[in-house]
């Protein structure tokens, strides 16, 4: 009996080990990279710091961390709102409030910006029309401030990016026991006093989960910035590689902006050491929304579609009209058909791969808690962190390693040269967006995985189920949802992608993204626009899924 | 996702991974970082006569990297930019060979290639002044972007764009560091708005009452008139003129679009044969003309639009030596702040 036991214990360890041996695989995968970065930047830059420092860097850095305190509370508080609008009230049109806010996921940043440049110039249809209505007949009597500044970027970001709040916040809201919400309804405290007592601290997590990817896709953006005039740290990369060609320097710059990341990753989960969040694994009883009809429900309707408007509605609006322009114009290429099976398939393959990797980090952190797993989770959900095109420069050297250590092997065994076998394929790609990404899947999972109670995984073991067994039967029902959302974030982000794909992508292959770019770059707008437009709707289908996966958790 | 649709979906991935590195005998790669569509029509017309296919992959920053990345194996052959800096760049990394070939050597001024036949210049474009249709503006220098007069009235994309520290290192060619950081210092005191998005932009600027000129190239005039980029940008390029500007002991600035073969490239020789009939008469007209740049073929003749500019007098300064002060222009601009 007692060596039964031991055998059991023992057998638990060893099958552990297993899923942590592939955690510290992955963890590696994700992190060569970022070591090919950190080998770029110890060949040093004689001469960069001293120039940043008594040049632009104070000035950058302030910047940067006003547009990430920004977006950081624009996003907080849109999408902590909105998220409380459709699950504690009733009102008309409070259904297609609760997909229609998680549009603005499928609209790029830059291609917003870009849209509101031009809706907003002193030339553009809004201004245009108030002047007209002002009586008044050129820009030069009358004009608006202009939007790029660092305020319209803030805005801008904020109402693009408040999704990622909006989505783990509202899945707590909608899955917290109502037990809570009643025991302090009991207590006599309003429903205001409940979202700022009881609702908002119990979703803090999820809310720091949303705000860190909101701030991290800040980040990485270069295009929206570029367009507002905004100067981040993100743009000193660019310059400092770009103008100055100096590698080394820029990729000092990346890892102090990764560095920067890190630490306010890390600050929020010290703020928060000392809470536990767990639920039990009774089914939860949802919080029954407050009805509100009449002008105060068209009032609170109205206030959940500003973001809609703001974030999304506009800008696909611009594009539509442009878009239809075009094809009165020219008729539809031919080259978007090819394009959309690139886009599409791409993005399928490089979602499966993610969400593969992301489970074995989720559920090894959580089968086998301890140094190795959790730094394993942080090193990969780093991906995330980096700029886009220096992260595709990463993973364009160690690629580049791998293959002529493949071609030197073959050679010298076989007499045969393999030349570029991973280098400009497919395969580098789905690489890099599975390296990109990874923060998404893991994350994601890893939240799904933190509802479900511990004490079902000891049941399974006890009767003998093995980790991969457990996570089979007991895990995968239960995280189903929360995989399948992941799954659909990293699917829209893929589709997004435009830095890595540019730098990676074989000869001749070309994807809705890459296609934006080359005509943006030739100055075909109104062409871009068709292409805008296409990632816009090839984003949509999946965004629209997510929510309906919201619903059924209930 | 249903199985039939996944099935799929792994097929078509598994047939893109795996399309790399089939390239045959008879094919060119370029890469460029310049928009391969403009081209197509030159290419086709190569292909045609040559029987040789040429493919393309349109890639920004990071060119050199993946060239020097792939090492031996690349598959790459020409290499494509724009902008004399990153050609020079591109040879500095050691990615190019140098090339002797006296068809190329008689098409391109010796000041318009590199000396030892590692990248070759392919076109021209000019940085101009774009000004308000109302100005009673006839000419224009450089210097006068810093005159007081200008206060609040300059449009400019971000001085850290190649274009721009191009033209600054111009200035430094012309007048030395010194007297390049007081003038910048006066242009950044002149700005309408933070330095900022792209060269259109300062047109559209322009009639939206902002500024009253602004710097850009020349090419832009060219897509802007023609309708190519749609009907709004016909109205933007109508609102604006167009004046050359010079240096005052000077000529007007240009850069330029070339190509440099590669290291590695498989197929040298067929790639020389591209670059050959990239500076044929026809082919120079044609390349000029797709993006209404200055041929760089004595004779050729650019596109009516950009003819109609005036004549260009090109700057007297060497373009390797403008280059060779592009990293100094670079420290000048974070040093007064210019796009802060």
């Amino acid at each position: 009996m007692t060596s039964h036991i031991a055998a059991i214990g023992w057998r638990k360890k060893r099958s552990g080990l297993r899923w942590l041996v592939c955690a510290g695989i992955v963890a590696t995968f994700v992190g060569l990279p970022l070591a090919g970065l950190f080998l770029q930047a110890i060949q040093g830059s004689p001469g960069l710091w001293a120039h940043l420092i008594s040049t632009i860097l104070p000035a950058h850095l302030v910047d940067t961390l006003i547009l990430l305190c920004g977006v950081g509370v624009v996003t907080t508080v849109v999408g902590t709102t909105t998220a409380w609008l459709v699950t504690a009230y009733a009102f008309p049109g409070r259904r297609i409030l609760e997909w229609a806010l998680l549009l603005p996921l499928a609209v790029p940043t830059y291609i917003v910006a870009y849209a509101y440049l031009d809706i907003l110039h002193p030339i553009g249809s809004v201004q245009g029309a108030i002047r007209w209505w002002l009586g008044y007949s050129s820009p030069r009597q009358f004009r608006l401030p202009d939007v790029r500044s660092m305020t319209g970027c803030i805005l801008l970001l904020g109402f693009v990016l408040y999704p990622y709040v909006y989505i783990p916040t509202r899945a707590m809201f909608v899955t917290q026991s109502a037990n809570l919400i009643d025991a302090a309804r009991t207590l006599g405290i309003s429903r205001h006093g409940i979202f700022w007592n009881v609702a908002l601290p119990l979703a803090r997590p999820a809310v720091a989960v949303g705000v860190s990817l909101a701030l991290m896709e800040t980040l990485n953006d270069v295009g929206a910035a570029e367009f507002l005039g905004v100067r981040t740290l993100t743009v000193s990369i660019y310059t400092t590689w770009i103008t100055r060609s100096d590698l080394p320097g820029a990729s000092q710059i990346a890892l102090l902006l990764l560095l920067i990341v890190v630490g306010l990753v890390a600050l929020e989960r010290w703020a928060r050491r000392r809470q536990r969040y767990s639920a039990d694994a009774r089914r939860h009883r949802s919080l029954k929304p407050h009805c509100i009809t009449g002008i105060k429900g068209m009032i609170l309707f109205m206030l959940g579609f500003t973001p809609i408007l703001i974030g999304f509605a506009a800008p696909a609006l611009y594009l539509v009209t442009e878009a239809l322009k075009r094809v009165r114009f020219a008729g539809l290429s031919p080259r978007l058909q090819h394009e959309a099976v690139n886009t599409i398939s791409l993005a399928a393959i490089a979602t499966l791969v993610t969400i593969l990797l992301g489970v074995v980090i989720a559920y090894t952190n959580r089968l086998r808690p301890g140094a190795v797993s959790s730094w394993s989770y942080r090193l990969a959900t780093m991906g995330y962190a980096a700029p886009g095109t220096v992260v595709a420069i990463g993973v364009l050297i160690v690629l580049a390693s791998v293959d002529r250590f493949i071609d030197r092997t073959a050679l010298e065994w076989f007499g045969l040269s393999t030349g570029l076998l991973i280098m400009g394929s497919g395969a580098a790609l789905i690489y890099a967006y599975a390296m990109r990404f990874l923060a998404i899947s893991a994350g994601g999972i890893d939240a799904g995985l933190s509802r479900i109670s511990l004490s079902l995984d000891h049941a399974s073991r006890t009767l003998g189920q093995s980790p991969a067994g457990t996570f089979r039967h007991v895990h995968l029902p239960l995280s189903k949802a929360a995989i399948t959302a992941a799954g659909l974030l990293v699917f829209v982000d893929c589709v997004k992608e435009l830095p890595a794909t540019l730098l990676l992508r074989p000869l001749n292959v070309e994807t809705f993204a890459t296609h934006l770019y080359g005509e943006a770059a030739r100055g075909t707008y109104e062409e871009a626009s068709i292409a805008a437009l296409a990632i816009l709707l090839i984003g949509m289908a999946p965004v629209i899924l997510l929510s309906r996966i919201g619903r059924e958790t209930r | 996702m249903t199985k039939h649709a996944f099935a799929t979906s792994t097929l078509l991935a598994a047939s893109l991974c795996l399309s790399a590195g089939a390239a045959s005998a008879a094919e060119i790669n370029i890469y460029t970082t310049r928009e391969p569509g403009l081209i197509q029509p030159l290419l086709d017309a190569f292909t045609k006569s040559t029987g040789t296919k040429v493919n393309t992959v349109f890639l920004k920053d990071g060119l050199p990297e993946r060239v020097a990345a792939e090492g031996a194996s690349s598959p790459a052959d020409i290499l494509m930019a724009v902008d004399a800096g990153s050609l020079v760049d591109l040879a500095e990394k050691g990615v190019t060979q140098p090339i002797e070939s006296a068809t190329l050597n008689a098409a391109i001024p010796a000041q318009l290639r590199d000396a030892k036949g590692h990248w070759f210049a392919l076109s021209m474009r000019a940085r101009v002044l774009y000004a308000a249709k109302d100005l009673d503006l006839a000419s224009f220098n450089y210097e006068d972007l810093a005159d007081p007069k200008w206060k609040g009235k300059v449009c400019i994309r971000a001085g850290q764009h190649p274009y721009n520290t191009a033209l600054f290192a111009d200035y430094i060619a012309h007048y030395g560091a010194a007297e390049t950081e007081k003038w910048l210092t006066g242009v950044k005191a002149n700005l309408a708005r933070k330095a900022g998005g792209g060269d259109r932009d300062g047109a559209k600027d322009i009639m939206g009452g902002i500024c009253d000129i602004a710097i850009a190239n020349s090419y832009y005039v060219g897509l802007m008139r023609s309708g190519k980029g749609g009907a709004d940008q016909v109205k933007w390029g109508e609102a604006i003129k167009v004046v050359l500007p010079t240096f005052k002991n000077g000529g007007t600035q240009v850069n330029i679009s070339g190509a440099a073969v590669a290291k590695h490239a498989p197929n040298k020789a067929e790639a020389v044969k591209l670059l050959e009939y990239l500076v044929s008469d026809d082919a120079q007209k044609i390349y000029a003309e797709a993006n209404y740049e200055y041929p760089v073929k004595a004779g050729a003749k650019a596109d009516p639009i950009i003819a109609a500019l005036g004549e260009l007098k090109i700057d007297s300064k060497p373009l390797t030596e403008i280059v060779s002060h592009r990293k100094q222009a670079s420290a000048l601009v974070d040093k007064v702040g210019f796009d802060n």
